[in-house]
């Protein structure tokens, strides 16, 4: 999972902690002095002529050259996040049956949003994943990168840009109680894929994990302390024991993490899937394969 | 050339000259029944030119005192209500009731901000207004400006509601309910007995779409308990001032539309980013349709493949 590439991740999750505590003691102060929260204070919105890419590429990427992805791989978002708690994103890879290389991950990069690393996906070896679409926060107007990792050794880089969501809608749960109550219940189900019949082993399924991927920027209503982020920061899945795919999460990706994907079947009589979250909580599952039901 | 003080003393006059005639004009309100005043807002986005005074506002003045519900999507607006109401009595300002935590409903609480006065909210507004307000601050600069947003406070509740709660303006009694999670999770409405009016913050739209952002089975379960409340007359969040309960069809309508399409979507294998496609037959009986329902749909779809 390569522990030393999640570092830079793993230092933005810390410097947003960092911050949330900074935060509460000012809201806690607040709080008690004038029985008035008072936010007002502008937490200045990142200057869109500030581009935080550069930097991204830097902590995420370590610097390393970023080739043209358009022929490697492709991204699709609406325009406008309608909702910006739930904003679908689909990533296709785009490489041709003739290409020997082979794409060995997936980074999803929202640069506006506080804890910029969505998601990055890793590709297992043998199930030759071709589409992955899940869904995420959008707090900003933002450029959106997807780097891919090829078996050549580069990286390739395309990039689109999501408009932030008007009216009232929020990154923040609609309903709170209920996503507490989800906790840890997983679902599969796979789908017809149009135009494919079962011989070409083609096949498109979805996991679903209630959790509510928390981003910590909720404040504790009886300590009026900020509770810690909590989210579902690991995801792998297994047809029998081949590995099909893993995603390393953030607070970026929507409330009960929804991952739906294609890949080429083995043949396995068994989909497996494990969840693991910030609290170390482990939820595992499995599915016989025509089994998709709850 | 003058003196820089004299025109430095100048230019204060004029400003608070301009000052006090914003401080000064008043939110058109009307009766609706005796003692019970209405701002209807405009059918629209909040925007650097309508103030964000985009969502029905009002108060209800009793023997001894007024409460106030909902306080508008800015500060101005919320001191242009206050001046309202001035206008009106000279009766001490008691409570100030938010329906929900939406910014066209709270961004003008600032406005009544002082000593006694109790602000009232659904238990779980607190956590609503923490985990949006600030969201809510910067989203909105990029419509209203810095001018109407630097002023705007986030103002808590300081008296919350679970379940039903009484209050009493002298011979007026105020009866607030607390709702399970239907437009957003802190849905709050204010019965008021006297004459029979219902102020129902966001559970009821007319012309304006409905905007989900709680729970759309949820919603249409309160939409059922509500019709059974003994009102003649209903303000809701948006649109006009309506008879009980023949107001709450169309919201009805167009919310079974939207779950019995999003379930189609959802049994057909359909992926969310399809789910813009539910209750189109609603498109023309609706006004900001393009603006909500593919965010509506959006989340009943993320609600409803969990059924
Ligand atoms: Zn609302």
């Amino acid at each position: 999972m390569g522990i030393a590439r999640a570092l830079p991740y793993i230092a933005r999750v810390a410097s947003i902690r960092v911050k949330v505590v900074t935060m509460s003691g000012y809201l806690f102060r607040l709080f008690s002095v004038a029985c008035f929260l008072l936010f007002g204070a502008p937490l200045a919105p990142a200057a869109e002529a500030n581009d935080p890419w550069p930097g991204l590429v830097q902590d995420i990427f370590n610097n390393r050259p970023m080739n043209d992805g358009s022929e490697v791989i492709g991204i699709e978002m609406p325009a406008r996040a309608e909702d910006a708690a739930i904003v679908p994103v689909t990533l296709r890879t785009k490489l041709s049956p003739g290409d020997g290389r082979q794409v060995l991950s997936i980074t999803l990069v929202i640069d506006q949003n506080p804890a910029p690393m969505a998601a990055k996906f890793q590709l297992g070896p043998d199930a030759k994943v071709s589409e992955i679409s899940t869904r995420v926060r959008v707090n900003n107007y933002t450029d959106v990168h997807a780097v891919t990792e090829l078996s050549d050794g580069k990286l390739y880089m395309i990039k689109t840009y999501v408009k932030a969501s008007g009216g009232c809608s929020a990154p923040a749960a609609k309903n709170a109680d209920e996503a507490k109550g989800r906790l840890g219940q997983m679902r599969y189900r796979q789908f017809a894929k149009a135009g494919e019949g079962p011989a070409s082993g083609i096949r498109e399924a979805q996991i679903m994990i209630g959790h509510p991927n928390n981003s910590g920027l909720q404040m504790d209503q009886v300590t009026h302390l900020y509770v810690p982020a909590f989210f579902v920061n690991e995801l792998r899945l297994w047809q029998d024991d081949s590995l099909v795919l893993t995603m390393e999460g953030g607070i970026s990706i929507s409330e009960d993490p929804n991952i739906r994907f294609t890949y080429v079947s083995n043949g396995a009589k068994r989909f497996r899937a494990e969840a693991k979250d910030t609290e170390g909580h482990v939820f595992q599952r499995e599915w016989k394969m025509d089994d998709s039901g709850t | 050339m003058a003196h820089p003080a004299v025109t430095l003393a100048a230019i204060a006059m004029l400003a608070a000259a301009t000052a006090s005639q914003a401080q000064q004009q008043e939110l058109p309100v009307n009766s609706v029944a005796d003692g019970v005043f209405v701002y209807n807002g405009q059918t629209a986005q909040m925007t650097r030119e309508n103030d964000g005074a985009i969502a029905n506002v009002g108060f209800i003045v009793g023997r001894d005192a007024v409460a106030v519900i909902d306080t508008g999507g800015s500060l101005r607006v919320g001191r242009q209500l206050l001046a309202a109401i001035r206008a009106r009595t000279n009766k001490p300002i008691r409570y100030v009731i938010n329906t929900h935590g939406h910014p066209d409903h709270v961004f003008g609480n600032g406005a009544f901000v002082q000593d006694g006065m109790i602000f009232v909210g659904h238990a779980n507004l607190p956590r609503a207004l923490a985990a949006r307000g600030q969201f809510y601050l910067d989203a909105f600069r990029r419509t209203m400006g810095d001018q109407l947003i630097d002023e705007i406070r986030i103002v808590p509740p300081t008296l919350l509601v679970s379940g039903t709660l009484n209050l009493d303006l002298g011979g007026r009694m105020l009866v607030l309910r607390a709702w399970p999670a239907a437009h957003s999770d802190c849905d709050l409405t204010v019965f008021d007995e006297k004459s029979g009016t219902l102020f129902a913050g966001d559970l009821v739209f007319l012309a304006h779409t409905p905007v989900l952002d709680g729970s759309i089975r949820g919603w249409l379960a309160v939409i059922g308990e509500l019709g059974a409340l003994p009102a003649e007359r209903v303000v809701p969040g948006h649109g006009p001032v309506s008879e009980w309960p023949a107001a709450l069809a169309d919201e009805r309508r167009y919310l079974e539309t939207l779950a019995t399409d999003v379930r189609g979507l959802v049994a057909r294998g359909a992926p969310i980013a399809a789910a813009g496609t539910a209750a189109s037959a609603e498109r023309s009986r609706w006004e900001l349709f393009d603006d909500y329902n593919t965010r509506n749909a959006t989340a009943a779809f993320s609600e409803i493949e969990w059924e």
